[in-house]
């Protein structure tokens, strides 16, 4: 799955955590623009794995704090 | 001289502390309400396990973890004072130097008759038998898989290990399973649970949980640290209870709840456990446990062995507050009490404080618990029964809840 079509899918599990609508661009940051709080990593991160049958370890987690670094991340664990 | 360091210095000072500012803030907030300290109490004079002297008025203790009230039993303190006279205020040594004393092995035989297994190893905390086993026994490619809610010393070991730290939504053995499942093949795989989880009184469907863990061939690690003494048929906890403990590769457990003292220990069956003596660095690099508190610990291990009616008496406490509570009104952490902890949840942190005010002015200790130690954001009043509790003081203490949470407008 190339990197446009990984971001669409993410984009779509995303919405129904963006309660403020918030205008998604690689530079998004989970916590300082989206205000995600730890439960809702938690449950975000589940979605994701879920999607793309995945894990995303909190060491790996560790690293990622904007959307394209997610992005990025997904593609890769894709392999 | 002078002159050339401080033309060096340029840059201004940053506070290391500023970090801190927004609990600060929130700390100065809740106290000048007006509240008492909760996280400031003194007990001025302890006169049993259910009672104290706290801010000169005498008050029932709910909130010690002192499930087995072994603290002043007899026996328990003749010991302590024995090994005192015997062999001394302290160690000064690691268990692996000069800091192995008769008395260390003698309860680490207690603890290996207590569980029915071969190997037992006592740390100088519970913490630090968590922090030791987690980071040691899961190295860098291993991965640990773990309830979202464990306990902090156990979330403190996966971050000083090197393995992949893979958390699932509590008790959820399908999220567990599906983790498990994408582990890369012929990774480590350990898995860590707990039998009771301490914030709001539940128990984990250990044998589902452990049956899924082997079928992906994880190791499992059980904390039982809040059900030692009076969960399962010989007080082994919850995996006893749920008939699974052969199935569990490490118990973790303390001496700082049922057994009345302080310490830590893990206990397996692995036959090459002994060498975590020599490679768990929680375990060497620290001193051992004083002679006095291993004398008290193997004591009321060994009395615990044959504790039953304590054991019934502890599960009536536990049933009548339950049921007392939740009658007046109050929100609990269970439906059914599943352990010795009730969690009365608060609509928040403001009102959390003041009932846990408005309880200690009636003459009641409970614990407060708030974020980010709580699950949900969760502001929790959580009581810990004590075998030695009365019927009475358990109908005392529902009428002091009932005051309180008639006077703060919970109920």
């Amino acid at each position: 799955m190339d990197r446009e079509e990984t971001s669409a899918r993410i984009a779509a599990l995303i919405d129904p955590f963006n309660k403020k609508g918030v205008e998604i661009t690689d530079a998004t940051r989970f916590t300082d623009d989206l205000e995600f709080d730890s439960l809702t990593v938690m449950d975000f991160v589940a979605a994701i794995e879920d999607e793309f049958d995945i894990i995303i370890s909190m060491n790996q987690q560790a690293e990622i704090e904007n959307y394209g670094q997610l992005v990025d991340a997904v593609v890769k664990l894709q392999g | 001289m002078t002159d050339m360091l401080s033309d060096n210095v340029t840059e201004t000072h940053a506070d290391l502390f500023s970090k801190f500012d927004p609990l600060i803030q929130m700390r100065e907030n809740l106290l000048a309400s007006g509240v008492e300290d909760p996280f400031g109490l003194v007990m001025e004079r302890v006169l049993s396990p259910t009672v104290a002297m706290c801010n000169g008025r005498e008050t029932i203790l709910l909130g010690t973890y002192n499930y087995m009230g072994m603290t002043f039993d007899p026996d328990v303190i003749e010991a302590g004072k024995q090994a005192l006279d015997d062999f001394g205020s302290g160690t000064t040594g690691s268990r692996v130097l000069n800091g192995t004393y008769a008395g260390h092995k003698a309860v680490e035989e207690a603890l290996c008759d207590f569980y029915g297994m071969d190997h037992a190893m006592v740390f100088s905390t519970g913490y630090q038998a968590n922090l030791g086993i987690i980071s040691t026994i899961a190295g860098k490619g291993d991965y640990i898989v773990l309830d979202i809610d464990s306990h902090a010393s156990i979330w403190d070991g996966c971050k000083m290990g090197d393995a992949e730290v893979v958390p699932f939504k509590h008790n959820d053995i399908e999220a567990m399973e599906k983790r498990l499942r994408r582990i890369p093949e012929g990774a480590g795989k350990l898995v860590v649970l707990e039998g009771v989880y301490s914030m709001l009184g539940d128990i984990a469907p250990l044998k589902e949980m452990i049956a899924v863990a082997k079928k992906y061939g994880a190791m499992v690690l059980v904390d039982e640290a809040h059900s030692m003494g009076f969960i399962g048929p010989n007080g082994r906890g919850v995996a006893e209870d749920q008939d699974c403990l052969a199935d569990v590769d490490f118990v973790i457990g303390t001496f700082s709840k049922s057994v009345g003292t302080v310490g830590g220990f893990c206990v397996s069956n692995h036959p090459k456990f002994e060498i975590m003596r020599l490679v768990c660095r929680p375990y060497v690099f620290t001193a051992s446990l004083p002679p006095s508190v291993v004398a008290t610990a193997c004591t009321s291990i060994r009395k615990l062995m044959n504790a039953g009616e304590k054991r019934a008496h502890l599960w009536e406490n536990s049933r009548t507050l339950h049921k007392g509570l939740r009658d007046a009104g109050f929100e609990l952490g269970t439906d059914e009490p599943q352990s010795a902890i009730i969690s009365v949840i608060m609509p928040d942190l403001e009102r959390g404080a003041a009932m846990w005010e408005a309880l200690l002015h009636e003459g009641l200790y409970v614990n407060l618990a708030r974020p980010p130690a709580t699950p949900a954001n969760m502001t929790l009043l959580r009581c810990s029964l004590c075998a030695e509790h009365s019927a009475e003081q358990v109908e005392q203490i529902i009428g002091m809840f009932t005051r309180a949470g008639t006077t703060v407008g919970i109920i």
